[in-house]
């Protein structure tokens, strides 16, 4: 009896890929696909990656493991940022310390490249820049984590050099020869506001140091360049008294000339229209608060056209993600939903009308784009 | 207004008790004699429990392959485990998948308590000094007990061993070692003292280290062909553990009554093993651990119709949490807690089947912590419990009803001078629950049993004030439980079959407000707890038991549970996509099947015990979806005992043998369990 019992545990199967058809054949404009990093919840070591092709209209839910059956533990814990460059596609995996890098058409793992901690990552001339919470290891009774950009070699995926920039880094974005890169302070203002870091970082490629601050706004975390190289940089707000904003630094005068008062959770900027979300807790509805807006980065004034027309917006619980394609326009929203379970992706028209919809892995957060012409 | 009525009723119970005490006085009368410690403790097991309960005790407690009282408890039926693995690991109790913090959990009489998140680590608590591990569903069926013990969806009770003598007996020693796998070392002593009939003493100490190294695999295949994919061996690193724990007690009797008055203190030192995740498989993760606590109990019959029970206590907590990998967010934070409470209970017969009681307790918690933005939360909370019981030949009844008032207070602390923090509002809520047996045939051990409860949990002062991640908003965790069942016991001379008993129970419970933690904004660095959840729960618990003498002095002992639930999430989700994932999935780590088979042969000094436990295949999350789906596990423990005796010393040795079948398994994902392993103790008694 207890060998019959005995057996009912199998060896653990790993988990094959599902494909979904979830929308009708298209034809290819620029790109050929798109894939999405799910993060999964912290722990449960649940990044998965899902891939979209245009000319199909198949979704393919979770690749990595089948792809790459035989990396132990499979993609890693939180996926946070992923890219493609030079026919490589990167994954920076923040918990599992590590940035992944696999062949852009394949999927098939080419290395990795290990960070601690990493956060964002961005491209230039045959380099990726990476940033990093983490801090150094020196012996201080004083000691504060000051995070960095880490500079690899895309040719041999060698890390060959760290930049120090302002505490807890995220996003970054990269303009002519310099980089600019929102700090965070995330670590640090819990209690007090005036622990968040309020600072845009900008580094000089060619000596990779610190040259220069840009003042923004308290606890930083997106900064992306419209068409013209300006920058839009969000702050996160202090989740108490100071809410969520968008500011704009004008490139050559390196400052912020310009404050946009909407929560900017996370956005895309496609030509000159930034595709906006933000997420905001109020405390007397006692429920999340989402808006959705589409500010034109010329004028900087919030267009009148939404999103989202056909009442779909009222079925996303947590939008987190967004993706807007370069040629079709069609806008791309994924739902965290409760961040435990699967969440979901929406795609809709340049009209604001759901096209289609489909479950995503945990968390889905990061979209790269495919191009068609890449090698 | 209500708040008035409340305090009235508050008040009512305090002074009825001190105004029934000076009367009941004035009667003076002596003439009934009181049950022994134990009795009281233990309520009357084999006889007719109109609550569910099961218990495992004295020597069936110690030939388990045991540690912890977490170890026990996994025998129960309806009863799930989180264990993080190894001796250092975190170990909860869940029951009928209400959640963990439903669970009250009570040592010697009083709950053991922890205002900060609710979590009671059943690891910390060793067996060793452990008499008996019991677990009620709803509450004790004893109406003659502080209000607390009304106040939780189910309930623990762990009692210590009390010192008991042989006639002429002053003194006993007991001295025990233990030593085995995860390179542990495990001494302890037990010394008690009988000062004369009315007073006795005892000590207890116990020192346990442990690297908590084990090895662990990871294996994955290819569906259908079973080739292997990879199949990695590594050994968990940063599970270890040092710890003492000092108790003593004093017990004594007084004319028509009994008082017991001890203290506890536990010190350890552990590191956070973690989660094992691609490209790291170790941790620095250290906690340390500092628990006191005193109380004490007083009881005494005032009249025939007439007791009184007293119980108060003092506790005092320190944790010391740290993350030195500065790779991650630096963390280095003190919390410490404190908690008092007092509490009266008054039983009053009013007829011979008929009795009343009246509880009141009132109790404070502190939090202090060096963390920033920390607003150092103190609570006080008031019970009052009225309850009535009733036999009338075939039926017997409870009822009580529960009426608690919690009020918060927060100072700014270590915040910034502008933030708006403010305590969680004043909470007054009255609960009820009502249990009923009956026993349809007189010369057959048999009963019919149902109850209805309805109780809540607040939420804790993390739910509430963890900086950046409380919400004062919360509402406090509702539990509403119907339960049916019956109870059957025979027993035999002449056969081989000395005696038998089942009991089996159905029951539907739901969860309302459940508290969950979302994340906030973007990033998993900010999360933020919301009432989100509703969950629906039906269940079956069996558990049957029998001894039977085999052949001359070979006896056999068994003991079997088996628990059914379908543990509903029925939280309202907004897309169609969603709801398709989780709407009515069975929640995070709750099997469909679980169950355990305890057996026992004796043969006169030689026993020999084997135990297994099952649990089915479960999900990470209530999205019940082959990416969340976890394998069954089930571990073989098996032990050999032998008792010696010299003159009048007793030795007793053993060897365990754990996962005899070295299984690789996780109760909770990627927290890897240790495979196979061994222990040796050895016990002298004088």
């Amino acid at each position: 009896m207890i060998y019959t019992i005995s057996s009912c545990r199998d060896d653990v199967e790993m988990i094959l890929s599902d494909d979904i058809a979830v929308n009708n054949p298209e034809a290819v404009k620029g790109y050929k696909g798109f894939y999405l990093l799910n993060e999964g919840n912290m722990g449960s070591n649940k990044a998965s990656l899902d891939y979209y092709n245009f000319s199909t209209g198949v979704y393919t839910r979770n690749i990595y493991a089948e792809i790459n059956p035989t990396v132990p533990k499979e993609m890693g814990d939180v996926g946070n940022d992923i890219g493609i460059y030079g026919g490589k596609l990167y994954a920076v995996i923040n918990a599992s310390n590590k940035i992944e890098v696999m062949d852009a058409e394949t999927a098939k793992r080419i290395g990795q490249i290990d960070i601690p901690n990493c956060r964002f990552i961005k491209f230039h001339k045959g380099y990726a820049y990476v940033t990093s919470y983490a801090g150094p290891v020196i012996i201080d009774p004083d000691y504060r984590q000051i995070g960095f950009v880490a500079k690899i070699n895309t040719a041999t995926l060698k890390e060959i050099g760290r930049c120090y920039v302002g505490f807890q880094p995220d996003e970054l974005e990269i303009i002519g020869e310099k980089i600019f890169v929102a700090n965070s302070g995330g670590y640090m203002g819990a209690g007090d506001t005036e622990g968040y870091e309020r600072c845009v970082s900008v580094i000089d490629i060619g000596r990779f140091t610190e040259e220069k601050r840009i003042d923004v706004a308290y606890n930083l975390e997106r900064i992306r360049a419209d068409s013209r190289g300006d920058l839009w940089v969000s702050s996160r707000g202090d989740y108490k008294g100071l809410s969520a904003s968008l500011f704009f630094i004008d490139r050559k005068k390196e400052a912020v000339t310009d404050t946009i008062p909407i929560a900017a959770t996370n956005y895309w900027i496609d030509d000159d229209l930034l595709y906006a979300y933000g997420t905001e807790w109020n405390n007397v509805a006692n429920d999340w608060q989402i808006a959705y807006r589409i500010v034109d980065t010329r004028t900087h004034a919030i267009v009148k056209r939404e999103m989202i027309t056909d009442g779909t917006d009222k079925e996303i619980e947590k939008p987190y993600g967004i993706m807007v394609h370069p040629e079709t326009k069609d806008v791309y929203i994924t739902d965290a939903g409760n961040s435990v379970t699967p969440g979901a992706l929406y795609c809709f028209d340049k009209d604001g009308k759901k096209k289609w919809s489909v479950r995503t892995g945990i968390i889905p957060g990061h979209f790269a784009l495919l191009p068609n012409d890449e090698p | 207004m209500k708040k008035t009525t409340f305090l009235l009723i508050f008040i009512a119970a305090v002074f009825s008790s001190a105004a029934n005490f000076v009367c009941a006085q004035s009667a003076g009368d002596t003439t009934r004699t009181l049950n022994l410690d134990e009795v009281i403790v233990r309520g009357t097991r084999l006889q007719r429990e109109v609550i569910p309960v099961q218990s495992l005790s004295g020597e069936e407690l110690r030939k388990l392959s045991a540690f912890s009282v977490a170890d026990a408890i996994r025998y129960f039926s309806g009863v799930q485990i989180k264990d993080y693995g190894g001796i250092g690991g975190l170990k909860t109790v869940n029951i009928r998948s209400m959640g963990s913090n439903h669970v009250g959990v009570f040592y010697d009489g009083i709950q053991i308590g922890n205002a900060q998140n609710g979590q009671i680590d059943l690891g910390k608590f060793s067996l060793d000094n452990i008499e008996e591990v019991s677990l009620y569903n709803g509450q004790k069926s004893n109406i003659f007990q502080p209000a607390k013990d009304f106040a939780s969806s189910s309930a623990v009770y762990l009692r210590s061993r009390t010192p008991r003598f042989e006639e002429n007996e002053k003194t006993h020693l007991k001295v025990v070692i233990k030593t085995g796998s995860f390179d542990l070392l495990n001494p302890s002593a037990l010394y008690e003292h009988k000062f004369n009939d009315r007073l006795s003493a005892s000590f207890n100490a116990e020192y346990v280290r442990s690297s908590g190294r084990y090895k662990f695999r990871y294996k994955r295949v290819f569906p259908g062909t079973h080739e292997v994919m990879y199949d990695t061996t590594a050994v968990r690193q940063n599970g270890d553990i040092e710890s003492v724990r000092f108790e003593g007690g004093l017990y004594g009797r007084i004319p028509e009554g009994q008082w017991q008055w001890k203290g506890y203190f536990y010190h350890s030192e552990r590191g956070i093993p973690g989660a094992i995740v691609n490209n790291r498989w170790m941790n620095s993760q250290r906690q340390w651990d500092r628990s006191f606590f005193t109380q004490g109990m007083f009881r005494k019959s005032i009249s025939p119709k007439y007791d009184i029970l007293v119980n108060a206590k003092y506790a005092n907590d320190y944790m010391r949490y740290l993350n030195p990998d500065t790779t991650l967010m630096l963390i280095d934070n003190t919390f410490r807690q404190q908690e008092a409470y007092f509490s009266m209970a008054n039983r009053y017969s009013l007829e011979k089947n008929w009795d009343t009681s009246l509880s009141a307790d009132v109790q404070y918690n502190t939090l202090s912590s060096d963390m920033d933005g920390f607003v150092f939360p103190k609570r006080f909370t008031a019970l009052a419990a009225a309850a009535t019981s009733a036999e009338t030949g075939k039926v017997k009844m409870q009822g009580s009803v529960l009426a608690t008032f919690v009020r918060d207070r927060i100072r700014s602390g270590n915040t910034a001078a502008d933030d708006s923090v403010r305590a969680a509002p004043d909470k007054k809520e009255f609960t009820s629950a009502f249990f009923v047996s009956y026993k349809p045939f007189a010369k057959h051990q048999f009963n019919l049993r149902a109850f209805y409860k309805y109780i809540f949990r607040m939420p804790t002062f993390n739910d509430l004030y963890y900086t950046d991640i409380g919400n004062v908003n919360l509402k406090p965790e509702f539990t509403r439980q119907y339960n049916i069942g019956f109870q059957y016991n025979k027993q035999w001379k002449d056969k081989t079959v000395k005696e038998w008993q089942l009991q089996t129970d159905v029951y539907y419970n739901e969860v309302n407000n459940k508290i969950i933690a979302v994340p906030k904004g973007s990033g998993q660095y900010r999360w933020m707890m919301m009432n989100l959840g509703y969950v629906e729960i039906r269940g079956i618990d069996l558990s049957s038991w029998a001894l039977a003498e085999l052949y001359n002095d070979w006896f056999l002992n068994l003991k079997l549970s088996y628990t059914f639930q379908k543990a509903q999430d029925f939280t309202k989700r907004k897309s169609e996509i969603l709801q398709e994932s989780t709407y009515g999935g069975q929640i995070a780590y709750i099997p469909r099947h679980n169950g355990s088979l305890i057996a026992g042969l004796t043969y006169k000094s030689w026993q020999f015990n084997y135990s297994f436990i099952y649990v089915g295949e479960r999900y990470h999350s209530s999205a019940n979806i082959r990416e969340e789906y976890e394998q069954p596990w089930y571990t073989n423990d098996m032990a050999i005992v032998k008792n010696l005796v010299f003159g009048k010393t007793n030795l007793r040795a053993s060897i365990e043998i754990n996962n005899v079948f070295d299984q690789d398994y996780e109760v909770v994902l990627n927290y890897p369990m240790p495979r196979r392993n061994y222990k040796f103790s050895l016990t002298v008694e004088l």
